[in-house]
């Protein structure tokens, strides 16, 4: 069995901070990630290969310094990386970065997809139901467990809802979207960590994928961000620091001048 | 493509067993404002098993036009069919807009449809807005990087203009049973080769109780200063004597103290409630990007620093578990 797992780099958005005089990102000294949901589904490609001894690649696009999670990838056990990273592909929403990652694994070998379900920096939740739908597969979303039956070359699994959960079977070749709330990723092996440096991660350029370059980056991207800014907090109100008997009477007098009580 | 021949405002009726999901009323509420703005029509897509009987209520809720999609494969929610489906209407009807619940629903149909069909789609917007100049261009604003930035996007060259929005985050119209609209069966030719690849095995709603927070009036929140069963039992008596629900920060659902169904914020629920009482929450930014819409919002926290107090009308310095108990005996006495 062939699995390919897409991995992004993110910035940690717990330490994310704004710059109120630009309103940009301050970006310095913010620790780069893997995505959380993806490092979810990369344990879930892995215990596909601790049982059935499938062969698990990473794909990343992104700046070069995003090899620094595919060499974590590695470490925690994967067999191959690569690293999809052109000047042409910059700029790219969600269509257009699905059409290259899609370019790329149209020229490998697959059973199984698996996307995070959601980047903590874009956070669209987008990218993967795009990606099978370039490459014309199934797709489950909000996957929470999977099983492979090898018998059938099909996938038993099972999807978070609102509600409950649904248990679908999907055949083989398909795309899932991982939660990482879903599962414990392993960490890195110290044997790992020192034979990923001696790994090679596969460089691939645009030249790679054969997708027409109005179909990437800021060329194939249907949507545009026209302006961004910090989110405007709304002015602060009051705040006592008082007995708890005068707190109630505050909250009191708040709820009747507002009619809730 | 000729964007002149795409126009009105199309939104996705999502129904689940046949019930109206609130989020597509919601949608429609701010659907209409939209078409109005370019003397447009608002139409329902309403695609199910046996839902004819819904389309008077999405009417009421600021409908022109309800298309019915009847069909077997559509009984129950398909990536597939129901791409499938919205694929043929966006071809024969040329939408200008369209709009989706970011429900698992429409968070896994939103992204299928806008590649199927090769066009933008903007995720989770909390703005959606006609520009008031001559290029009437359709705006839509969303948060990203958790809450810290906020983009306006726009979909320049390609339609339909897609959005997925969460639930709670528009408001519906009061339902008018007298409005007037026309309900239109659409024929969908079905390629069920592709339909066939992914089966349900079975769905299995949990037992417990699922509160829906995003439509509660009032909400009583609690986080790790909570702490614990014991201690949200007591802001549960407090919301009841609000009438109102628990919610709770993802701390707390972390813990495994409360359901997930009940977490505000980025990864949680949007709610926007007349009133939100925060009790020991700090009001970490995932937070205060589900909460901060809120009319009226009071915090209870015994630090104050607490980033909480910065979007809070009251703050309250002090101990949540002196001070609630203490609020509810007096609401239960001003009853009397
Ligand atoms: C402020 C802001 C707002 C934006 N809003 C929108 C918008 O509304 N609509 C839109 O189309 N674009 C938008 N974009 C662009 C979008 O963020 C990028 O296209 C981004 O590369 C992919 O989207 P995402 O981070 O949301 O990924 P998601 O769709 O949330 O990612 C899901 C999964 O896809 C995989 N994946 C995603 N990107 C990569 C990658 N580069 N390499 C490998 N795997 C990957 C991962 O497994 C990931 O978990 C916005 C960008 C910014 C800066
Ligand atoms: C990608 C991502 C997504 C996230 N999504 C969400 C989300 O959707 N929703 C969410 O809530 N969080 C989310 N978080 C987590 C968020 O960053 C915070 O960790 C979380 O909100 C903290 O919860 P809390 O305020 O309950 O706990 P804490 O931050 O631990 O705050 C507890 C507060 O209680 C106060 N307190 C303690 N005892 C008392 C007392 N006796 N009386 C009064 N006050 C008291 C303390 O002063 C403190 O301020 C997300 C994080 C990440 C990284």
């Amino acid at each position: 069995m062939n699995i390919v797992v897409c991995i992004k780099q993110v910035p940690d958005t717990t330490e994310v901070k704004i710059n109120p005089q630009t309103g940009t990102l301050i970006r310095e000294g913010v620790p780069s990630i893997m995505n959380p949901d993806d490092k979810g589904g990369l344990e879930f490609a892995l215990q596909l290969k601790d049982k059935f001894g499938a062969h698990v690649t990473v794909i990343t696009m992104g700046l070069p310094q995003a090899e620094a999670i595919l060499r974590e990838a590695l470490a925690m056990g994967v067999d191959r990386a690569i690293l999809l990273t052109d000047r042409k592909l910059g700029g790219a929403d969600t269509l257009a970065t699905s059409s290259a990652i899609a370019g790329a694994l149209r020229t490998m070998d697959f059973d199984l997809v698996i996307t995070g379900r959601q980047a903590i920096d874009g956070d669209t939740a987008q990218v993967g139901p795009q990606i099978a739908e370039h490459l014309d597969l199934p797709q489950v979303s909000y996957m929470e467990d999977l099983q492979y039956n090898e018998s059938t070359k099909t996938f038993t699994i099972r999807k978070q809802t609102e509600e409950g959960y649904q248990i679908l079977e999907v055949q083989a070749p398909c795309v899932v979207t991982a939660l990482a709330s879903a599962v414990s990723p392993r960490y890195m092996r110290v044997n790992g960590i020192v034979t990923a440096y001696d790994k090679e991660v596969e460089v691939w350029g645009a030249d790679r994928i054969q997708v027409p370059e109005e179909r990437i980056g800021k060329a194939g991207s249907p949507t545009s961000v026209y302006k961004a800014f910090p989110k405007q907090l709304k002015p602060a109100g009051e705040t006592h620091e008082v007995t708890p008997e005068e707190a109630v009477e505050l909250i009191v007098n708040k709820l009747k001048e507002k009619h809730i009580i | 493509m000729n964007l002149t021949d795409y126009k009105d405002v199309y939104v996705f009726a999502e129904q689940r067993e046949g019930k109206i999901q609130n989020v597509a009323l919601e949608l429609l509420g701010k659907a209409r404002e939209l078409a109005d703005a370019n003397q447009e029509k608002v139409v329902a897509m309403l695609l199910g098993k046996h839902v004819r009987e819904n389309a008077q209520e999405l009417i009421a809720a600021g409908a022109d036009e309800v298309l019915v999609v009847d069909h077997d494969l559509l009984a129950e929610y398909l990536t597939e069919p129901y791409t499938q489906a919205i694929t043929q209407i966006i071809k024969e009807r040329k939408p200008s807009i369209m709009l989706i619940g970011a429900t698992t629903i429409g968070r896994d149909l939103g992204p299928r449809v806008s590649a199927r069909n090769v066009t933008g789609l903007t995720a989770d917007a909390t703005k959606l807005e006609i520009s008031d100049d001559e290029a009437h261009e359709f705006r839509m604003t969303r948060p990203a990087f958790g809450g810290n930035l906020m983009a306006t996007i726009l979909c320049k060259d390609h339609r339909p203009q897609m959005s997925t929005v969460r639930p709670g985050v528009m408001q519906k119209l009061p339902a008018d049973p007298d409005r007037k609209g026309t309900v239109v069966d659409f024929k969908v030719d079905f390629d069920e080769k592709k339909i066939s690849r992914v089966k349900i095995v079975k769905t299995v709603k949990e037992e417990k109780t699922v509160a829906d927070i995003s439509q509660a009036k009032v909400l009583v929140s609690g986080g790790r200063g909570v702490g614990s069963k014991e201690g949200f039992a007591k802001l549960e008596t407090l919301a009841k004597e609000l009438g109102g629900e628990v919610a709770s920060s993802r701390a707390m659902v972390d813990a495994g103290v409360m359901e997930q169904s009940r977490q505000v914020g980025q990864t949680g629920k949007t709610v926007r409630p007349s009133l939100y009482l925060a009790c020991g929450i700090s009001g970490a930014i995932q937070h205060l990007a589900g909460m901060e819409e809120s009319d009226l919002i009071i915090a209870i926290n015994k630090d104050k620093f607490a980033p909480i107090f910065s979007v809070a009308d009251l703050g309250i310095v002090g101990d949540l578990h002196k001070i609630v108990p203490l609020l509810t005996e007096r609401l239960k006495s001003l009853q009397k």
